[in-house]
């Protein structure tokens, strides 16, 4: 093989190694074209259910942040959930955040349902208007408690 | 008298003093050869060479490689995910295990099989005709001229054949996924495309593949460079090559996943 040959297989080797990395990163995964760091707003659940770090947060089903941090408040016994937001989605002031799942088994993420004031938010500030995420025990029993005292109330109707 | 007990015993201690002897000689050997590695970068045609032989002459069995894993990936884990009904989140599934582990782990094992033993069987032949000497003879550093762009050639050709892996995986995953069992071709794409964190997943694919490749082509060298100068020799410094890289590998695989991937969700 002479030196020539050699160069020419190198390059080529190379551009395939790169051409490779640049698919895992551009075509595999998405590399973050948000236009600058994110920033941070603090939000408190009764329940979060099965929220879990880096989760989404969703507007509308469009991915705008990531869920940043969650650990219990022991001043308030409620869960605090830190969101970091891209800055090109700036949301007014009072949003409400929900905690909601994404199909019947998915994910779990938090939706931002934005207000109509004026006032945006900025890194530091938090949502105090919050929707706890569905417990599905809680519900069935909730279900099964109410359809249980219709049925006795409808035979002690029909009973006379 | 006691010599059935301590005879065992004996033997143990001295294997173990042995393997943490051979712990500092490869480090030793290793800041010697980091030291003496200036020429393979003003000289880079030996480096490119050498990038030639364990990469250029790799990419085959790789890319043929990573294509099986990926369509062995599509088939199982399809199979997996529909009992779930979630067949479309095949994507992740194959994006993920070839970025995370399957990428880096399998192409440096199939590096240290294919490029590792036949460097450490380069050297060691060179070694056993005392061509070694020989250079040292003439006031040529073999370390620098025979080792070091050696260790260079398999530390850039490593990460690289790594991300070919990967990206033939993806594609194998892709063929059966989608061209035979028939899973939505934009679910595919998308769900990997939300779920693959390039941070997270990609780069520390990439960091690890970049260890792995340290690891193997330091073995590998020192292997050879070590071994008796021998036939026998030779023979079983390419066995231990392949063995240790090995060895290395999954155990470094664990160590950084363990820090990568621990605690995420």
């Amino acid at each position: 093989m002479s030196r020539k040959t050699i160069d020419l297989w190198v390059g080529i080797f190379a551009v395939l190694g790169i051409a490779a990395i640049f698919f895992l990163s551009l075509r595999v995964s998405t590399v973050q074209t948000s236009s600058g760091a994110p920033y941070t707003v603090y939000t408190w659940f009764d329940n979060i259910g099965g929220l879990k770090v880096r989760a989404p947060v969703k507007s509308s089903g469009v991915v705008v942040g990531r869920v940043a941090g969650i650990r219990l408040d022991t001043q308030k016994y409620r869960a605090e959930v830190t969101l970091a937001i891209d800055p090109a989605y700036p949301f007014p002031r009072d949003t409400v955040a929900a905690i909601l799942t994404s199909g019947l088994l998915g994910e779990q993420y938090v939706g931002l349902n934005p207000g109509g004031e004026d006032d945006m938010l900025a890194s530091g500030d938090t949502i105090t208007m919050t929707q706890s995420a569905v417990v599905l025990e809680n519900l069935i029993s909730q279900f099964l408690y109410n359809s249980a005292a219709n049925g006795s109330g409808d035979k002690s109707s029909s009973q006379p | 008298m006691m010599d059935w007990v301590t005879e065992p015993l004996r033997h143990i201690g001295a294997r173990i003093i042995n393997a943490i002897w051979r712990l500092g000689f490869i480090l030793r050997f290793f800041a010697a050869l980091l030291l003496a590695s200036g020429q393979s970068f003003t000289r880079l045609h030996l480096t490119l060479r050498e990038i030639w032989f364990t990469g250029v002459l790799s990419l085959s069995i790789i890319m043929v490689s990573g294509m099986f894993i990926g369509m062995v990936l599509g088939l199982q884990g399809y199979e997996i995910l529909q009992r779930f009904g979630s067949g479309d989140a095949l994507g992740i599934m194959v994006a993920l295990s070839l970025a995370r582990e399957l990428g880096p782990v399998v192409a440096g094992l199939l590096f240290a099989s294919r490029a590792g033993s036949a460097v450490t069987a380069e050297i060691g032949l060179m070694k056993a005709t005392e061509q070694l000497q020989a250079m040292d003879m003439m006031a040529v550093n073999p370390l620098a001229r025979v080792a070091a762009p050696r260790f260079w050639g398999g530390v850039i050709s490593m990460p690289l054949l790594a991300a070919i892996f990967s990206t033939m995986g993806v594609f194998g995953g892709w063929l059966i996924g989608v061209v035979v069992i028939g899973v939505d071709h934009g679910s595919f794409w998308s769900q990997m495309q939300a779920s693959v964190d390039f941070r997270i997943d990609i780069v520390n694919g990439f960091i690890k593949s970049v260890v792995f490749a340290l690891a193997v082509s330091l073995i590998a060298v020192f292997e050879g460079y070590d071994c008796h100068p021998t036939a026998e020799g030779v023979s079983r410094a390419i066995t231990r090559t392949v063995v240790q890289s090995a060895l290395t590998i999954l155990a470094l695989d664990f160590i950084l996943t363990s820090f990568m991937f621990r605690g995420l969700s």
